[in-house]
């Protein structure tokens, strides 16, 4: 039987689906079983789900000329 | 992602041939959408804002240079940042920093010990998070500048994981790839460095309910 200290060191592989359908079972039959451990797994969940929906939007600024002298040149070796 | 999002973005195979034939604005669209990622996972090899610039700058280079041996096995966007890890690598070596991606951040464990008795199950579980957004205001600081910030502390190997999976949505095998590290090796870094973060956004939620609750004020 799974302990709540070993499905904390395996919460991503869970929320990733990276594991095998055992480990995934025994995960499954614990999380109903254990609300504190629901608790936990819905915050690892949410968590990630902040950095996936990461919506900042960072100025990238502008390319250096040079950059786009290179490009200049490869588009005169495309033509 | 955390680049710009260009209006009537073209896909990736007509960037692809854009950039092949020297097309400006395909190159705008890409560097737009990749430069600032690109400045942050420099920083994970090498420390200074400078050569992380500098790193990028020759990896725009390397790639103007490249794209015509690109054959689109990996997503652009992989083979970009496969590009800059090699090039910021080689730097971190010249400039004596020994980068080892496979000596730390593997062992601490992804919930403090102390919260769990000898049998492994919760003596301090967590709490329920109702709501959690990116514009949530806890304890006066802005939810997301605080995962954000916490990911800057983490060990460079788990940050470079996090940003590849759960910032740029890089798969598995091309994190490992662009990383060279094994599949077990950057799950475990992946989880880790998540693991943190939640500690510490965790924290921040449990002294909001104590300030909410606190019976003194």
């Amino acid at each position: 039987m799974l302990t709540c200290k070993e499905l904390g060191e395996r919460a991503s592989d869970y929320l990733d689906s990276e594991m095998n359908w055992r480990d995934r079972v025994s995960v499954r039959l614990h999380l109903m079983m254990c609300k504190h451990c629901r608790a936990y797994m819905d915050q690892l969940a949410k968590t990630v789900q902040l950095l996936r929906d990461d919506a900042s939007t960072v100025d990238a600024g502008e390319p250096d000329p040079r950059l786009i002298a290179l490009l200049s040149k490869r588009s005169g070796e495309a033509s | 992602m955390r680049g710009q999002k260009p209006t009537a973005a073209m896909s990736d195979e007509l960037l692809v041939v854009g950039l092949k034939k020297g097309d400006e604005a395909a190159f705008r669209q890409i560097f737009a959408r990749e430069n600032a990622a690109l400045l942050a996972f420099a920083r994970n090899f090498v420390r200074e804002s400078a050569a992380a610039e500098e790193a990028v700058q020759d990896t725009w280079v390397a790639v103007i240079g490249g794209i015509g041996r690109f054959e689109g096995r990996s997503t652009l966007r992989s083979w970009i940042f496969s590009v800059l890890a090699n090039i910021a690598r080689t730097k971190a070596k010249r400039d004596g920093r020994v980068l080892s991606f496979s000596d730390m951040g593997y062992n601490d464990p992804a919930v403090d010990p102390d919260r769990f008795s000898g049998d492994g199950t919760w003596l301090s579980p967590p709490g329920r998070w109702s709501e959690i957004n990116p514009e949530r205001i806890l304890g006066g600081r802005q939810l997301l500048a605080h995962a954000m910030a916490v990911l800057e502390q983490l060990p460079p190997n788990q940050r470079a994981v996090v940003q590849l999976r759960d910032l740029e949505g890089l798969s598995a095998p091309d994190a490992c790839e662009i990383l060279g590290i094994t599949e077990s090796n950057q799950r475990i870094l992946l989880h880790r460095g998540r693991s943190r973060i939640r500690a510490a956004i965790e924290v921040l939620m449990d002294t909001e309910k104590g300030e909410q609750f606190d019976p003194t004020k």
